[in-house]
């Protein structure tokens, strides 16, 4: 148990850093800046206590959003992720989900990229409508939400394959 | 009462998610129509330096191009410098000037998102003010908005929220620069009367009519132009001088008189 939450501020840590000094400046085609910090919702432990997570997930975005002078953008998408995680996983891996012996390795390679595209695209979109927070701009936004989402889901996918946690 | 207690305990977590929801919202939306927080931006001392390490170390790539900037500046302030007409009595004396300059180095860049803030390595320690604009070698930047101890942020002129007072040069017809969120080299000019003859590719410059820009200071030329929607001003598109996306040293000006202006201005609306 302690080690998990060691390896949780890790990578928080490690999230931070990258996304703000690598990802963030990254501005591929002038506008995609890929959010690779979402793989931390995909990486936390599954059974745990939902508030604390809440939390995390409110710090983990506030913090990145004070580095990128987003206001609380970062931190309400993060959030929300966070919240509806439950919910997203009993859609993508059924029922069993709940069970004990549940963990990701008995689990389809769609099944767990259905579930980072369902994260990754609630985040953007809510990111992206209330950052321009117009509706003339409908266009600009979902853009910005598709063309950022596929870079950020590519990242995702090829982060978790890269270093897929053992213990979990 | 037991009801209620448990109601709430059964939903605690959708109850903390609407809380939580409901501070970043009102902290977003209020800074979609006021400055920029005060307290939560990147002039911050945590954030600031671990950017500052950051420059540190990504500064090394790109010197040459840097230092050929600094060249081709130095060889056209050279030339102005020679072929002016001598001054009997140059003065030496800098306190006494109306522009005071600083110089410092980006260590933050954003210029994909609808309001972009860049961050720079000096503060209020330096004599970094709010308000003070910021130019490069080729051009306008951005005005200070928030001040740490050593750090600063800049909102840049690609921030929906940018308004500066901007005039086409050899000319007294002023406008508003301002930009629509949408492309990184191009800002838009608003409120040029109709009778103004305009020519694409004129050169646009700051107008004189602001306490924070010296009047001239280039910002771009004209790329195309419509009329609006009353058909009585125009609409221009301006190609920016500056790359936005490639900024590593900047300006600071400081206009000395500022508070002089500002406390006549205030006087005389009242």
């Amino acid at each position: 148990m302690n080690s998990t939450i060691l390896l949780n501020i890790f990578r928080f840590v490690l999230l931070i850093l990258t996304q703000v000094l690598i990802f963030n400046n990254l501005n591929f085609m002038g506008f995609i800046n890929p959010m690779v910090y979402l793989i931390f919702f995909y990486w936390y432990p599954i059974k745990v206590n939902r508030a604390i997570f809440m939390l995390v997930a409110f710090l983990l975005g506030f913090t990145i959003d004070i580095f990128s002078d987003t206001m609380a953008l970062n931190a309400l998408a993060s959030l929300t992720i966070a919240y509806a995680r439950p919910v997203l996983m009993r859609f993508c891996f059924g029922v069993n989900y709940e069970f004990q012996n549940f963990s990701f390795k008995n689990t389809t390679n769609i099944q767990r990229i259905t579930l980072l595209a369902l994260m990754v695209l609630i985040h953007h979109f809510i990111f992206f409508s209330l950052e321009i927070l117009s509706i003339d701009h409908i266009l600009l936004i979902l853009k910005k939400v598709f063309a950022t989402g596929i870079v950020t889901l590519i990242l995702c996918t090829l982060f978790s394959s890269l270093f897929s946690p053992k213990s979990e | 009462m037991q009801r209620i207690i448990n109601f709430i305990l059964r939903y605690r977590n959708a109850f903390l998610y609407i809380f939580l929801a409901l501070i970043s919202l009102v902290m977003t939306i209020r800074s979609h129509s006021y400055h920029q927080s005060k307290f939560f931006n990147s002039s911050k001392w945590l954030s600031g330096n671990v950017y500052g390490t950051g420059h540190d170390i990504s500064s090394y790539f790109g010197l040459r191009e840097e230092n050929e900037r600094l060249v081709e500046e130095n060889e056209r302030l050279r030339r102005i410098l020679f072929n002016k007409p001598t001054d009997p009595i140059p003065s030496l004396d800098s306190t006494n000037v109306a522009f005071g300059l600083l110089s410092a180095k980006l260590i933050k860049n954003s210029f994909s998102s609808p309001r972009n803030y860049l961050t720079i390595d000096k503060g209020s320690n330096d004599g970094v003010k709010q308000d003070m604009g910021v130019i490069t070698t080729k051009g306008i930047l951005g005005i200070i908005e928030n001040v740490s101890k050593n750090f600063a942020t800049v909102q840049s002129v690609l921030n929906t929220k940018s308004n500066i007072n901007a005039k086409i040069k050899h000319t007294n017809y002023f406008g508003s620069l301002i930009w629509g969120g949408e492309d990184y080299t191009t800002a838009q000019l608003v409120d040029i009367p109709r009778l103004v003859p305009l020519v694409v590719g004129d050169t646009i410059v700051t107008g004189g009519m602001s306490s924070i820009f010296p009047e001239n200071i280039p910002i771009g030329i004209i790329k195309k132009y419509d009329l609006n929607a009353s058909r009585s001003f125009y609409n221009i598109d301006v190609e920016l001088f500056n790359d936005m996306a490639n900024i590593k040293n900047v300006y600071l000006i400081e206009n000395r008189n500022k508070e002089e202006i500002k406390e006549l201005e205030n006087q005389t609306v009242q």
